[in-house]
């Protein structure tokens, strides 16, 4: 198939970026979209252009490092996806597509499409963990039964791949959804009730610090979601921050 | 040989010199003379001079390292010539002496296995390493490199111990390391599901399943370990899959006859990568851990000998950055991508590990890689990389070809539908081969047989290279069992298959999903294609028992080392042998060396030998950059995987792998005439960075193919055609020859590959009877 590209362009963090137009032709249908970004890269490279910079590493939807607009949506137009997953059959011959960076406040574009996400790990570092040391000495795994629901629950919050498509979909660029995915993850299991309180304030003070919106309940993180990462977890969030701010120590 | 160190040559003495009086600078050594059996002090004058003024005699003590103070106008350029002449020293003296030669050769192979039983020799050993007291360990400096299970693992273990540690990745965040694309699971001898299971038997398991080519002390730590990592995990909140009564479940994987794979569900690798990550995040916050996104680690910088740091380049800016240590741990993963196409990402390298090879660590059997049978094929040249389909698939599916060619021609023209060929006319050909085994034989032996389907022209897709994954049994079968679960009387196909479809949906819902997006057919309706592809790399840099390389310093953990999986890995252990090494061994161990470095004080990277590592990168990139030649490095690493693959893939012989060490040299002649990147180097620039990799991977190539010429056996996933079984009921199976191969080879860089020199490790196996391993 025969295509027409419109792609962020954008030297480094300080320069002014616009959308260039390419073509690309003779793409199969059963190639990825990244594939074909890397064909056409190719073609640049071979007419002595630069490459459009873009970030990606396992391309199998687990690592999170991907993370383009595409045609106005976090990660193109097929669902529970990323980027590297998305397949060309999912576009018609001759049809125009946008590609875009991520687009917030909290993470600035370093270059054409990859944007500096640490915004993500700084959030984390402000309480998304246990605090246990590495001992060959801590109890059984098997000593604290925990009930299999609750597991699950717990394992489906934790499935979150940081890719930060909730953020750029967001109209408020709220980050949400990710940070109640660490927090549901944590809060669910007996280990991780102990610090419960710290975690949820230390987290959202720092959501907020970065520059991340509020939540105001459209959903579309939900649904743009390549690990369909729930709703719900928003709310576990809303009430552990809730308890935490109205409860002594 | 002791030490070489510089002084001046006074022919009078000293305090009649005037300050600005020019002397002669001599190399001073001790050797051993043979006729006295004494050491004698030997110097040779290098036809450098300068003034007495100048001169810094306790230069080892001063962090810069000069013996030629900067007051001298001069001081870099005859710096510089004293150092090469040590250094030419160094090496000459290795060369000549034959006796010097054996005896470095055996003492830089000290596996250091400790004595006594093998249930007591790690928990022994702990015992006597020396520790390093808290308040000095804040005055220590550690560099990992990587932040996979093993790097990260290590990394917050480190900084929980009390190290200052500076941590490495080239990805955005310490998450996205590719040990988060790890499926099924992670073994440990914890014995839940009262089957058997014991340390012993884990042991034992991975031994043999290695082909019994891997180190038996080692293999025994990792089975003792494994039980603290799981508790660990819990403790950290990785939500492993519970059964209803709140306990761990576990599942079975190939190879063995227990039950002791722990799991979260398909995604077992990303919920431990996670874990290791929050227990870096908690010291990251702390300011024990310097994080370094978005850096790679492009040499290592040994002085005197030791690992005292890196030069790493800041990806985002260009920065060429110095990084001094007391020790340098590289958790840098595999090198599957030798091969172009593999399961590994698109950016893991080899290039850390190489760049401590060319320094004098010594790789250990690059030759032995792992590929996988159950792939999703390629589609065709535009292909960047290769999915894995779970092992787990296995347990259930069954894997064919049509018997007749004629059927293999019209499913490759359309004609055909593979549900349209008649039972009599597939060929089960595992069932056939492995009746005992069956489907559920090892990685090695299911690859190798799909091979020999398709190069007999067998292949059903339309590049020829792919094999059935069948569901189709096992749907009818789950559908009957439930139906009779449900009461449903003489249930009609419809409903079999429906209600089928459904459990295997609970049990392999993601994998069908996954298979769905990217082929774009339904696995549930038609049966599955795969093809074997490249996954995991057993061989890596040589570690003796406390995971130290050949560089006194420096150390080598997870998938980057060779020791534990021989030639052959059995699944669910990689997850084990990254967090093992990183959580429970180098912790422990590197305290053996840490301990003598607290008097070390901070190393500053302002020195001759910092500075000289930096500007050779730097030169490096520089020269890559000049070529401005046409070809993209995509071309090269193609080219390059596709000679890997023809010659020294799943089946090997002496004259395809010498085709293939002169085609990779070729191809490295021609990357210096036609690579073409564009940019600069001191801003982020990714062809940059992908042509610096293809470029070690081109030179990794040629020592992998030398290393498996060498290797004149068949053993693990290592296959030479020139040995296998003549007769008898093993006939046309590999054959190991462990008379003369029972051994590590362990390769020493000498200035290019081809001239690599081959030190040898012995295998010995005192716990462990070897054995063929038959799956007839």
């Amino acid at each position: 198939m025969d295509l027409t590209l419109k792609v962020w362009r954008q030297k480094n963090r300080n320069e002014k970026g616009k959308m260039e137009t390419y073509q690309v032709n003779d793409i199969s249908t059963d190639s990825s979209f990244l594939e074909m970004l890397d064909i056409l890269n190719n073609d640049l490279l071979e007419e002595g252009q630069e490459p459009i910079a873009f970030d990606h590493d396992c391309r199998e939807g687990i690592c999170g490092m991907c993370s383009l607009y595409i045609n106005g949506k976090a990660h193109g137009p097929d669902s529970r996806i990323t980027t590297c997953q998305l397949h060309m059959r999912k576009f018609k011959d001759g049809e125009t597509i946008y590609v875009e960076p991520w687009r917030a406040k909290a993470f600035p574009i370093i270059k054409d499409l990859v944007v500096d996400r640490s915004a993500f790990d700084r959030i984390q570092q402000a309480g998304g963990y246990i605090s246990v040391n590495t001992s060959g000495n801590t109890q059984d795994a098997n000593l604290t039964p925990i009930p299999k629901d609750d597991a699950d629950k717990s394992f489906d919050a934790a499935t979150c791949i940081g890719c930060a498509a909730c953020v750029a979909t967001c109209k408020n660029s709220s980050a949400m959804l990710f940070v109640s995915a660490k927090v549901s993850q944590l809060s669910l299991l007996p280990q991780g009730r102990v610090e419960a309180k710290e975690r949820v304030l230390n987290m959202v003070k720092q959501m907020d610090k970065e520059g991340f919106g509020n939540c105001s309940n459209t959903g579309a993180c939900e649904v743009e979601c390549p690990k369909g990462i729930s709703l719900e977890n928003i709310a576990i969030l809303n009430r552990e921050f809730l308890k935490g701010s109205i409860t002594n120590n | 040989m002791k030490k070489i160190t510089f002084a001046l040559n006074y022919r009078k003495p000293k305090l009649d010199y005037n300050p600005t009086d020019q002397i002669e600078i001599c190399i001073r050594f001790s050797h051993l003379d043979k006729k006295t059996n004494a050491h004698k002090i030997k110097n040779i004058s290098c036809g450098v001079k300068c003034m007495l003024k100048d001169w810094n005699n306790d230069w080892h003590k001063n962090p810069e390292r000069l013996p030629v103070l900067k007051t001298d106008p001069d001081y870099s350029k005859k710096n510089k010539k004293l150092f090469d002449i040590r250094k030419k020293i160094l090496i000459n003296q290795f060369k000549k002496s034959d006796d010097l030669e054996k005896n470095i050769r055996s003492s830089k192979l000290d596996p250091k296995i400790p004595k006594g039983p093998m249930n007591q020799k790690w928990t022994n050993h702990k015992n006597s390493i020396n520790l390093v007291n808290p308040a000095n360990k804040r005055n220590i400096d550690v560099i990992v490199v990587g932040t996979g299970l093993a790097g990260g693992s290590a990394s917050a273990s480190l900084a929980e111990l009390g190290y200052n540690v500076k941590a490495f990745c080239y990805q955005d965040s310490p998450r996205r390391a590719h040990s988060i694309a790890a499926q099924g699971g992670i073994n440990a001898a914890k014995n839940y599901q009262n089957d058997g299971d014991s340390i012993y038997r884990l042991f034992y398991d991975t031994v043999k399943g290695g082909d019994y080519r891997s180190r038996e002390a080692n293999v025994y730590r990792l089975a003792e370990v494994s039980g603290n990592i799981i508790d660990q995990c819990v403790a950290q909140g990785v939500p492993f899959a519970r059964e209803y009564g709140g306990l761990l479940d576990n599942r079975s994987f190939g190879g063995v006859l227990v039950s002791r794979t722990f799991y979260a569900k398909g995604q077992t690798g990303q919920q431990l990568l996670l874990g290791a990550y929050s227990a870096m995040n908690r010291q990251i916050a702390k300011g024990k851990i310097q994080m370094y996104n978005r850096h790679e680690m492009l040499d290592l910088v040994v002085i005197d000998g030791k690992a005292r740091g890196i030069i790493a380049r800041n990806l985002e800016t260009g920065e060429i950055q110095k990084h001094s240590a007391h020790a340098v741990v590289i958790a840098s993963g595999g090198y599957g991508n030798v091969f172009y196409l593999s399961t590994n990402a698109m950016g893991s390298n080899v290039t850390a590990s190489w760049k401590i090879h060319k320094k004098g660590a010594f790789f250990a059997n690059p030759c032995f890689t792992q590929i996988h049978p159950t792939c999703i094929p390629r589609s065709g040249d535009h292909q960047s990389k290769l999915t894995l389909m779970s092992e787990s698939l296995r347990n259930d599916g069954r894997i064919w070809v049509p018997k007749n060619i004629d059927d293999v021609e019209k499913i490759r023209s359309g004609k055909l539908k593979p549900t349209e060929i008649k039972e009599q006319d597939r060929d089960y050909y595992l069932e056939r081969r492995y009746p005992a085994f069956g489907n559920l034989v090892p990685r090695d032996v299911a690859s190798r047989a799909a091979k020999e389907r398709i190069d007999a022209g067998f292949g059903v897709n339309n590049t020829g290279e792919a094999v059935y994954l069948d569901y189709s049994t096992a749907i009818k079968r789950y559908g009957k069992e439930k139906a009779l679960l449900l009461g449903i009387k003489d249930p009609s196909e419809n409903e079999i298959v429906k209600l089928g479809e459904e459990i295997v949906e609970t049990k392999y819902g993601n994998l069908f999903q996954m298979y769905e997006k990217i082929v774009d057919e339904n696995p549930y309706k038609t049966p599955m294609m795969i093809y074997p592809a490249v996954h995991y790399t057993m061989g890596g840099v040589w570690v003796d028992y406390n995971l130290m390389t050949t560089i006194p310093g420096c150390y080598c953990i997870g998938e980057a080392n060779f020791s534990d999986h021989g030639a052959n890995r059995l699944g669910a252990s990689a997850l084990m042998q990254g967090l093992a090494d990183g959580y429970f061994v180098l912790p422990y161990t590197i305290g053996e060396y840490l301990s003598n470095e607290i008097r070390t004080g901070p190393i500053s990277v302002e020195s001759v030998e910092f500075d000289e590592s930096k500007s050779l990168v730097e030169k490096k990139l520089q020269n890559i950059l000049e070529v401005q030649g046409k070809k993209p490095a995509d071309y090269f690493h193609i080219k390059l995987g596709k000679i890997m693959w023809e010659y020294v893939g799943m089946s090997r012989n002496e004259k395809g792998l010498k085709t293939a060490i002169k085609e990779i040299k070729k191809l490295r002649d021609l990357f210096w005439q036609e690579i073409f990147v564009p940019g600069n180097m001191y801003s982020m620039n990714k062809e940059l960075e992908k042509a610096a990799r293809v470029l070690d991977f081109l030179e990794l190539g040629e020592l992998f193919a030398i290393d498996a010429l060498d290797r004149n056996e068949s053993c693990g996933g290592h296959y030479r055609e020139e040995s296998v079984e003549k007769d008898g009921p093993q006939k046309g199976e590999a054959k190991r020859d462990d008379v003369n191969y029972s051994y590590v080879s362990a390769w020493e860089y000498n200035g290019d590959p081809s001239k690599a020199v081959l030190h040898k490790e012995k295998l010995e196996f005192t716990e462990v009877e070897l054995k063929q391993r038959s799956y007839k």
